[in-house]
């Protein structure tokens, strides 16, 4: 057994991959620099980052596997979990293997792996998309900060474009510090610094535009009255809208009122 | 000016509530006018309300004025309670800012009637084509039909709503005239034939040129309001069977009658909406669209009731134990589709991991079945010899039992779909 360790880059992960072909070291134990713990018993070999070989490797990928598979590949990158870096690690190990047909292969644990975590991280994307609440700011802007589980930005980019196509919007990931800016024509990944970013994220009421208020109170008011009381389900609700994602919903920001 | 649109707001989305068949899936609409919006086939929901159900679609109704008197209804002519109408203006501005924002994924809109069908007609129609033609929305819009509004403005209508719908109200034409005397079923058919036959006339078109435009282009679908009258379960199913097969609708939507009314011909304020019931028959529904079930199957002469304590694929395997058990690593996918505690992703799971070797239990408890519930109707590579032949009321009994626990922290409420 040895220890394999990288950056935590997709193209580290890549390389890790082609690495393992030409050693051929048999078994391997996956891990990035910032969880890897030294063990005296186990040699370790760290993972320089070749784009060369990267690309060759993902080049692979795509000729082997159908698009579902390559997007849950891509999504279990995302999702930044240790366990989905192994699952990618050994995947990709017995795809190259064994040939494409593996991708169907639930009863493989690193398949199935993939699909579960694929999973996840295909259901925030969804959630994202759902509860993004824009926020206009004075100078035309649309924004909105959050703070997902799982590295999203990636996959809700052309969503947010193809929507909103006549607005210039912002969506910023606070908890990674990068976000996206449409100019109405394309998507760019951008990094505000933290003054730059108070400005731009309308914390400060002055720079919201003055509308603004207004459609968030009608909405708040629009979420009371579809509410049929005799219905009433919170723990439905809550499995629904999981409370860790209330502080994105202007619908459920109630103290301000 | 503000405050006046709060209270308009309230009023509106207040009576716009009950009407459940609005959901924003089936739409397909390009943003490729660089204007605002597009919609997903599969629609987004952008909250949930704190009874659980999603909010995707800004639903209000245009006016809450109303000529009629439908029992059922909160908008009725006899009710007493404040009216209020939007403009044209209003409502245009309400979607778009909603829609900027990612607070909704478009419109519902629906209506009381004021002064006669066509003039209320006229008035949707006129914000469709504003949101449409000026605004450049290709966001989700759903407009209600107005019962006997002209042939004219529902196919003009059309040429802009993504879906549009017309309530049947109530499953059976003695439950209508007893609620709704001014109705009658054939003026909901004669639309809803009138705007299927549309469909598929501009479907034609579209093949030989391009050009032409989609009409209602994710469909049609109907609400039937559930309890208010004495119709069992069979008649409910049946009507919806054969509105999907004779209007090509896209869903028959199930309203469990809210009591909203001292009327003695209904149901008293303050008795529990019948939501079990109306889940079951979802469920019912959703085993004639994606299982392959005929609705004589399910419910008939013998059984014109769904079960309340199980679901109707449980309720119907336990009728049919000569087709079971079912070997899981054989069998053809639409078999595996009607055994218990097997979904749709479980089932095609199933036939895809079959090809690399015969199943045991641990890996169909991985891909996702609930195994507890399944294993009475299945065969695998590991399956226990049974010695003993178990009679249904059995079996069902063993799976309630065993789901006992898990019955208690869910809400009997929620939309389980096996
Ligand atoms: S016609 Fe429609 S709005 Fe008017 S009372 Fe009947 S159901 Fe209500």
């Amino acid at each position: 057994m040895q220890n394999y360790i990288f950056d935590g880059s997709f193209e580290g992960l890549l390389s890790a991959v082609f690495n393992w072909f030409e050693r051929k070291p048999g078994q391997v134990k996956l891990q990035t620099e910032a969880t890897f713990q030294p063990d005296a018993f186990m040699s370790c070999l760290h993972i320089v980052n070749e784009r060369e070989k990267a690309d060759r490797v993902w080049k692979g990928l795509q000729s082997n596997l159908s698009k579902a598979a390559l997007r849950k590949f891509y999504c279990t990158y995302l999702s930044e979990l240790e366990e989905g870096y192994t699952a990618l690690f050994e995947f990709a190990c017995y795809l190259f293997t064994e040939g494409p047909a593996i991708e169907k292969n639930y009863g493989n644990p690193y398949v199935l792996a993939l699909s579960k975590i694929a999973k996840k991280v295909e259901r925030e994307k969804h959630r994202m998309e759902a509860f993004i609440r824009f926020q206009q700011n004075a100078d035309g802007i649309f924004y909105c900060g959050i703070d997902p589980d799982f590295n999203v930005l990636p996959l809700i980019a052309t969503h947010f474009k193809n929507r909103y196509a006549d607005q210039q919007w912002i969506i910023y990931d606070l908890k990674r510090n990068y976000g996206l800016f449409y100019d109405l024509s394309k998507v760019e990944e951008i990094k505000i610094d933290f003054n730059q970013r108070q400005k731009t994220t309308g914390i400060a009421n002055a720079i919201v535009s003055e509308k603004e208020g207004l459609y968030a109170l009608l909405w708040k008011d629009y979420f009371k009255s579809t509410n049929i009381q005799a219905r009433k389900n919170t723990k439905l609700h809550v499995q629904h809208v999981p409370k860790r994602y209330w502080k994105y919903l202007t619908e459920k920001q109630f103290e301000q009122d | 000016m503000s405050e006046r649109l709060r209270e308009k707001l309230n009023i509106l989305a207040d009576a716009a509530k009950y009407d459940v068949s609005c959901s924003s899936s089936g739409g397909n609409r390009k943003n490729d006018n660089k204007g605002l919006g597009n919609s997903h086939a599969s629609g987004i929901c952008h909250t949930y309300t704190e009874d659980g159900r999603c909010v995707s679609l800004l639903k209000i109704l245009l006016t809450n004025h109303c000529i009629f008197d439908c029992a059922y209804c909160v908008s009725r002519k006899s009710n007493d309670i404040t009216r209020a109408a939007f403009t044209v203006e209003e409502v245009v501005e309400l979607t778009m800012n909603f829609y900027r924002r990612n607070y909704i994924e478009g419109l519902f809109l629906s209506s009381g009637i004021f002064k006669n069908a066509d003039f209320t007609m006229e008035r949707l129609l006129r914000i469709v084509k504003k949101l449409r033609l000026e605004e450049r929305f290709n966001g989700y819009i759903h407009l209600k039909t107005i019962p006997g509004a002209s042939e004219e403005l529902i196919r003009e209508a059309g040429m802009y709503a993504d879906r549009m719908s017309i309530n049947l109200e109530m499953p059976t034409e003695s439950g209508l005239k007893l609620l709704a005397p001014e109705k009658t079923h054939q003026q909901v058919t004669q639309p809803l034939g009138f705007i299927k036959n549309q469909i598929v006339q501009f479907k034609e078109e579209r093949k030989l040129i391009k050009s032409t435009p989609k009409f209602v282009s994710a469909g049609q679908s109907t609400q039937m309001v559930i309890g208010a009258t004495p119709e069992t379960d069979q008649e409910i199913m049946q009507t919806a069977a054969l509105f999907y097969k004779d209007f090509s609708l896209k869903r028959v939507y199930y309203s469990g009658y809210i009591p909203i009314s001292y009327d003695n011909r209904l149901p008293m304020i303050g008795s529990q909406p019948p939501l079990i019931r109306e889940n079951r028959l979802y469920q019912t529904d959703w085993l004639m669209r994606f299982y392959g079930f005929h609705v004589n199957e399910l419910l008939n002469d013998a059984n014109p009731h769904l079960d309340i304590d199980i679901d109707p694929k449980l309720s119907w395997a336990l009728r049919n134990l000569q087709h079971f058990p079912v070997d899981i690593n054989v069998a053809a996918y639409k078999v595996i589709l009607r055994i218990p505690g097997i979904g749709v992703t479980s089932a095609k799971k199933i036939v895809q991991a079959r090809k690399f070797g015969k199943l045991r239990i641990d890996q169909l408890k991985k891909i996702g079945v609930a195994y507890n519930r399944a294993k009475h109707f299945i065969k695998c590579a590991d399956s226990p010899y049974q010695l003993k032949d178990y009679q249904g009321s059995q079996i069902k009994a063993f799976i309630q039992a065993e789901s006992q626990s898990k019955y208690l922290k869910y809400d009997t409420s929620q939309l389980i779909l096996f």
